[in-house]
């Protein structure tokens, strides 16, 4: 009783409740690194250094007016919000945050499941998040969020693609699709994946940028060209949601990256046990996770500050004409290395 | 086997990207520009028939509301054309201190377009930054005459004030800044790859084609056609100083970006020239106490920051405001081009488009 639902459902609730936390927190990191680039403040007015930010702007978002286009279709318009979060969360039960730890003489581990088919959940249920983009710029019989739509499927179709290919190639060196057995598999190589697998990480990166619709491949919520693209007709907590998946996928896809690439909760250099290198064990595994995951959202950052925007016809020669080969090429020459090895 | 139908599309007047209140009505073919529409007149305000019920001095601050992120250019070619109207002559200083307010507002005028352009592709930090310089000009501007945006900084037959001390050392200062400045901006974009991909090859007009459509300023000159009115018909005193005029070579969005940058160097080393050469002596001309200039007409132009600027202005003679008042405005002419430019591209390449004529509202309807 105890193992199989009490502590499953605390950590479901610690989890589904940090992740909530850490997205708007996200968003605050979000205006804060851009201001500093931009050299700005950023927020500064609610708390100190504007650290209450994210509360204030819940707040706005729930009591904000929650308006349904009348010629919208409503049971749609009203799903559509629904199909992006609720993806956009469940991925998360997969992603080993940490090993084992002991906690009140028990031993728990730090993810909520452990599946054998961990990383083709990951891939099936996040490319399910791009149906409600397209159904919510559908559903609101306005033309600039159906142009949005009609960006978004032909873009996250065509870098799912990518993406998935590129996985594969990383599970020929894994040798599993379990999440754990991955990070696990990183240890007994005694290497991070990354440095055997450079090019499927850049690979997963480009393609993770644009799976999660961020700059510069931010085309279906382009604002200077589409208004504000698929969400313009959303208000209130419905375009909230919007925006706390695509926040959310932005922490999967830092995570997955980390897990699949940098090595997940395993200290720099796993597995060399001298003595200069010690204090790095000390850290608990979560926080290597945690911290190594904050490296790549702070990319995500980064990139947006920096870049300027891909149009859709380039967007989709770069997927189809650079990304996919790319990623075949990378899965034949790991298969004939993995093979003659 | 299915039937496809255009998609009209109403861009604007209520658009991020257009600028202020221009209204595109494009018809789409999926994402791609098959006709459009501009419609103006959104901003309207009857400037030049309000002229022709002012008196000649009060007309000074209604051209500042034309173009208002370059009042003082404005400022600058109708005093002159009302100054060429009366045959006043205009002191050496006061015709230098006009060139270095020009020059300043030219810079100001290519930052705002610059951060609106760089925004429009996405590059939003870019934005930030040509504000962040264009700011510094605002405050030379109020240090000078008290105002940021209608600076009303001019009158028929030279300025109304003269620099406060000090002024010009902080215009060295910002020109030292300027200079680095701009570097930093095409570290950003010049050789972004995604920018070269987005600005190489939309939009490309022919030297001719351009001319027969009537664009002037960068414009113009990033088809590559010579024309500058600094240079062919000299002004203030432009005939004193050396500078180059860029000229591009594609007449591509890419091209007309690289010739408003290049135009911030050559402002930054005119302003340079006119501070090391400033005159001492008076900075207004004799003026007669009411301005009455003699029957006649007359047009005269000068190199505004988006283009050519031209007033043609009838004198009766008898009243103390003009018979008719009329304004070339560069903006609205360069609009012309857009319907050309945009066909064929994809509704993100309108934007950039939008972004690259540089218009403002205020001067197309006025």
């Amino acid at each position: 009783m105890l193992d199989t639902v009490v502590i499953p459902l605390l950590k479901i609730l610690i989890l589904l409740n940090g992740v909530l936390i850490a997205v708007t927190y996200m968003v605050l990191l979000e205006r804060k690194v851009i201001a500093w680039v931009q050299v700005r403040l950023g927020p500064m007015r609610v708390g100190p250094y504007g650290i209450l930010q994210p509360i204030a702007d819940a707040v706005k978002l729930m009591v904000k007016e929650d308006i349904t286009p009348t010629r919208a279709d409503k049971w749609v318009f009203t799903a559509a919000p629904i199909i992006v979060i609720v993806p956009a969360l469940i991925v998360f039960a997969v992603i080993p945050f940490g090993d084992q730890v002991d906690l009140f003489g028990r031993t728990v581990s730090l993810y909520v499941t452990d599946i054998n088919v961990g990383l083709l959940y990951i891939v099936s249920v996040a490319s399910i998040g791009v149906y409600g983009i397209i159904l919510g710029g559908w559903a609101s019989n306005s033309k600039y969020p159906l142009l949005a739509s009609l960006r978004a499927s032909a873009q996250l179709i065509s870098y799912e693609v990518a993406v998935t290919m590129t996985l594969v190639s990383l599970i020929v060196v894994a040798g599993s699709l379990s999440m754990v057995q991955i990070v696990r598999a990183q240890q007994d190589a005694h290497v991070w994946f990354v440095f055997l697998q450079p090019v499927a990480f850049v690979l997963y990166f480009i393609g993770g940028l644009a799976e999660t619709n961020r700059a510069p491949f931010d085309l279906p919520e382009a604002e200077q060209e589409l208004t504000g693209g698929f969400h313009t007709e959303y208000s209130g907590m419905r375009f909230a949601l919007f925006f706390l998946a695509e926040y959310a996928n932005m922490i999967v896809v830092s995570a997955v990256a980390t897990t699949l690439f940098w090595g997940g909760w395993l200290r720099p250099f796993p597995s060399i046990q001298v003595a200069p290198l010690a204090w790095l064990g000390l850290v608990p595994g979560w926080i290597w996770f945690l911290a190594k995951t904050f490296v790549f959202l702070y990319v995500f950052l980064w990139v947006r500050a920096t870049l300027p925007r891909y149009r859709y016809d380039q967007l989709m020669r770069l997927g189809w004409k650079v990304l996919i080969p790319l990623a075949i090429a990378n899965l034949i020459v790991t298969g004939f290395v993995k093979v003659l090895l | 086997m299915f039937d496809t139908d255009e998609l009209v599309i109403n861009m604007g007047p209520q658009h991020p990207s257009t600028h202020g209140v221009l209204r595109v009505v494009l018809k789409l073919d999926g994402e791609r520009v098959v006709d459009s529409d501009v419609v103006i007149g959104y901003l309207h305000r009857g400037i030049e028939k309000l002229s022709e019920n002012r008196d000649w001095t009060q007309i000074i601050l209604l051209t500042d509301r034309m173009d208002y992120v370059a009042a003082a250019t404005n400022n600058l070619g109708y005093c002159e054309t009302v100054e060429k109207l009366m045959s006043l002559e205009v002191p050496r200083r006061a015709r230098y201190i006009r060139t270095i307010l020009a020059e300043l507002q030219r810079i100001a005028s290519h930052c705002l377009w610059l951060g609106t352009h760089a925004m429009d592709i996405g590059a939003m930090t870019v934005f930030l930054y040509a504000f962040r310089e264009r700011e510094l000009i605002l405050d030379l501007f109020e240090e000078y005459c008290g105002a940021r945006l209608t600076y009303n900084s001019m009158r028929i037959g030279g300025l109304p004030l003269d620099i406060s001390p000090g002024w010009d050392k902080k215009v060295r200062e910002f020109c030292t800044i300027m200079d680095e400045k701009v570097d930093d901006y095409e570290q950003l974009l010049t050789n972004n790859r995604i920018w070269l991909e987005r600005t190489r090859q939309v939009g490309v007009i022919s030297g001719p084609e351009a001319v027969a459509i009537g664009l002037s300023g960068p414009a113009l000159r990033g088809s590559g056609v010579a024309r500058d009115l600094r240079k062919d018909e000299p002004y203030a005193a432009y005939d004193e100083f050396e500078f180059d005029i860029p000229l591009g070579g594609a007449g591509d969005t890419y091209d007309r970006y690289l010739v408003r940058l290049e135009e911030f160097r050559q402002s930054v080393r005119i302003v340079r020239q006119a501070l090391d050469g400033l005159p001492s002596g008076p900075i207004i001309g004799k003026v007669p106490r009411l301005i009455k200039p003699p029957a006649g007409e007359t047009y005269h132009a000068i190199e505004a920051p988006k283009g050519e600027i031209g007033y043609f202005i009838v004198s009766d003679g008898k009243s103390t405001n003009p018979y008719r008042f009329r304004v070339r405005p560069p903006s609205f002419c360069n609009l012309q081009a857009l319907p050309r430019l945009i066909k064929g591209h994809l509704v993100a390449d309108v934007v950039a488009l939008i972004g690259s004529l540089d218009i403002v509202l205020g001067e197309v309807d006025r």
